[in-house]
């Protein structure tokens, strides 16, 4: 902006006043111009950015990096172990259980949460009357603390036949079903539930794109025959296809990270059937307290997210240009 | 990559507006038209598929708070028994006083609300700053710091989950412990790259001339941070500020690992707690009464809930 082209340089390094050099003359007016030109308000107004994000992202980033190399005893001093961390991670016995569930997760929620949402918000863009209602029951859940959702599903999900899940199935003469306490149908009911607490906002999204969508198009395709779902197909979908892929990338990185729903479900039980990466980090770190093989796996992890987080980063760039 | 200075059009109408069917045609057309929905056969299928969605959204929206208030008024014995009878056999109002009381949900609801405050004091004050160092100071090394602040953006949280954890329990440099203190929870929550991000976009669409013209009338860095620019983006703050609340309104694995003291836990971590102690009907008068301020809440501020969530494009974190 105009106000600071003018500003002299100011100087990148150390404290203003340990500028005395050679030729202290000049330095004292770039100074002086610096001061001036709001430098130090500049630097003041930095130091909460700067401090907090020293001290509660970047420091621990850098630390992360260190401590997946290092020994982890909390009595000794760490010492360099180089890949050890790493190859203990990578050979635990229960890694590939807890990678295999994460994508079994992020799949599940992909068939469950992807495609109801979509249809829900091309519908609600036609509703000319009481779109609100129909908005607000959709994002309803959403406002639901996750925990008090996953504690209610639990009572849902009430393995005996007077369960209410069990309950409403036994009516159709289907179940009782264990639901949580099996293995194979654990990470479903999980799924499902996270799917439910999580489907409204989906649907905002894809509402406030559709928005987007220019009314010419449709008229183009009506008038050259295109029936009503014709034009949903050639028409909106395609429109809408950047926003539905950084809806899925996004997914998949929320997905990747999960833990509140299997830590309070099923604890990863039974028998590890709902066991996730997170859920794994959480035991090395905080049951065993062993904080390298929870920052290499954690490592790990983040390259498989960063992968998809600079996706999203140039998908969104490309969808929307004008922003 | 720039923002409008007006708050970004986000025609989210969640509001009824009147008479929208007569006049709104021309201007918001979809992809039914106003020729097709003169059809009778389309007529009947919109209103058939309306009446379905609808039925649906009642049953998987609201009907699941309606069952939980249902069975916080139930005896156990109800619950247990005949979870779809559709009036429970006594009405037991005592539950919800019970959990309040032994249940301590008041109390953690003050906790959430403190947690919830000060993230977002916190966050506000420091995005703000920085944005205004980046957007309008513009020192010579401002580049430097919204590439540092960017870079944070592409690495996901879990790497530092751990090493953050460790450094609330011992703070390099200055020593001493955030542990069991609501500063664990609020200074973490202010690194939020994300918002610094998106308010530094917001000021640097405001026009230049204004700030060259206080600058000219004498005030200084911060009378123009207070006077023009805040009042300026009430708008993103108030979308910054309604997800930050929700965020840290949710958040349940960072205050679970540094607010260890009971006294201290939010009702997210405590809930958890009660409903492995007390009987099933007082259980879900807990959740209910967890439930309720969020609720009312959105419902009260629907427009704003629906539009910010509209904008933030999902961003999660």
């Amino acid at each position: 902006m105009a106000i600071e082209v003018r500003a002299a340089p100011p100087p990148l390094t150390g404290p203003p006043r340990a500028a005395a050099g050679p030729a202290p003359r000049r330095r004292r007016r770039g100074f002086t111009r610096w001061w001036h030109g709001g430098g130090p308000a500049a630097v003041l107004f930095a130091v909460p950015v700067v401090l907090v994000f020293a001290y509660f992202s970047w420091g621990p980033i850098v630390r992360g990096l260190v401590m997946s190399v290092q020994s982890s005893g909390t009595a000794a001093p760490a010492e360099f172990v180089g890949v050890e961390n790493f190859s203990y991670v990578l050979t635990d016995p229960l890694l590939p259980t807890a990678v295999g569930n994460t994508f079994y997760f992020a799949l599940l929620a992909l068939l469950f949460g992807f495609p109801v949402p979509l249809f829900l918000a091309v519908f609600f863009a036609e509703l000319r009357r009481r779109r609100w209602l129909f908005t607000v029951l959709a994002y309803l859940p959403v406002v639901v603390p996750p925990v008090v959702a996953i504690l209610l599903w639990k009572v849902f999900y009430t393995p005996s036949a007077d369960g209410l899940f069990n309950a409403a199935l036994g009516v159709v003469g289907l179940g009782p079903y264990p639901w949580l306490n099996s293995p194979t149908m654990a990470m479903p009911a999980i799924v499902l539930a996270a799917t439910w607490a999580s489907a409204g906002s989906a649907v905002i999204i894809y509402l406030a794109a559709l928005s987007g969508v220019r009314a010419e198009l449709y008229e183009a395709a009506e008038l050259d025959g295109a029936g009503i779902w014709q034009r949903v197909r050639h028409v909106t979908i395609p429109q809408l296809r950047g926003v539905i892929l950084v809806m899925l990338l996004l997914q998949l990185i929320g997905t990747m990270q999960v833990f509140t729903e299997p830590f309070l479900f099923t604890g990863g039980g039974p028998q590890h059937a709902t066991l996730t990466i997170l859920l794994m980090i959480y035991n090395y770190a905080f049951v065993d307290g062993d904080y390298g093989a929870a920052t290499a796996l954690s490592l790990l992890l983040s390259v498989v997210l960063a992968v998809l987080s600079a996706t999203y980063q140039l998908a969104t760039r490309r969808w929307s240009p004008e922003r | 990559m720039s923002v409008q200075p007006a708050p970004p059009p986000l025609p989210v109408p969640t509001l009824p507006r009147g008479r929208r069917r007569r006049t709104a045609e021309p201007v918001e057309r979809s992809v039914i038209s106003a020729a097709d929905r003169r059809r009778p056969s389309v007529r009947v299928v919109l209103v058939g598929v309306q009446a379905l969605i609808l039925v649906g959204l009642l049953v998987a929206g609201l009907g699941p708070l309606l069952w939980l208030f249902k069975a916080s008024i139930s005896t156990s014995q109800d619950i247990l028994r005949h979870p779809f009878a559709f009036w429970p056999s006594g009405v037991q109002w005592g539950n919800l006083a019970t959990a309040w009381e032994r249940g301590r949900i008041g109390f953690y609801l003050r906790n959430t609300a403190v947690v919830a405050l000060g993230s977002w004091v916190a966050n506000l004050f420091v995005s703000v700053t920085a944005a205004y160092v980046l957007s309008v100071l513009r020192p010579k090394w401002g580049p430097l710091l919204s590439g540092a602040i960017l870079v944070t953006l592409f690495i996901p949280s879990v790497v530092s989950l751990v090493p953050l954890y460790l450094t609330v329990l011992d703070l390099p440099l200055v020593g001493g412990s955030l542990l069991n203190t609501y500063w664990a929870v609020w200074l973490p929550a202010a690194a939020n790259a994300f918002n610094v991000l998106v308010i530094k976009r917001f000021f640097d669409a405001l026009p230049a001339e204004l700030f060259e013209a206080a600058r000219i009338d004498g005030a200084g860095p911060v009378r123009i941070l207070v006077s023009i620019v805040l009042p300026l983006s009430r708008p993103i703050l108030a979308v910054v500020s309604l997800l930050t609340v929700i965020a840290s309104w949710k958040d349940f694995l960072w205050p679970l690992l540094v607010l260890q003291r009971p006294d201290l836990q939010p009702l997210s971590v405590a809930l958890p707690q009660l409903t492995r102690t007390a009987e099933l009907n007082v259980q879900m008068a807990g959740l209910f009464l967890a439930l309720l301020v969020p609720v009312l809440l959105f419902l009260l501020f629907q427009r704003q809930f629906l539009s910010g969530v509209g904008m933030s494009g999902g961003v999660k974190g």
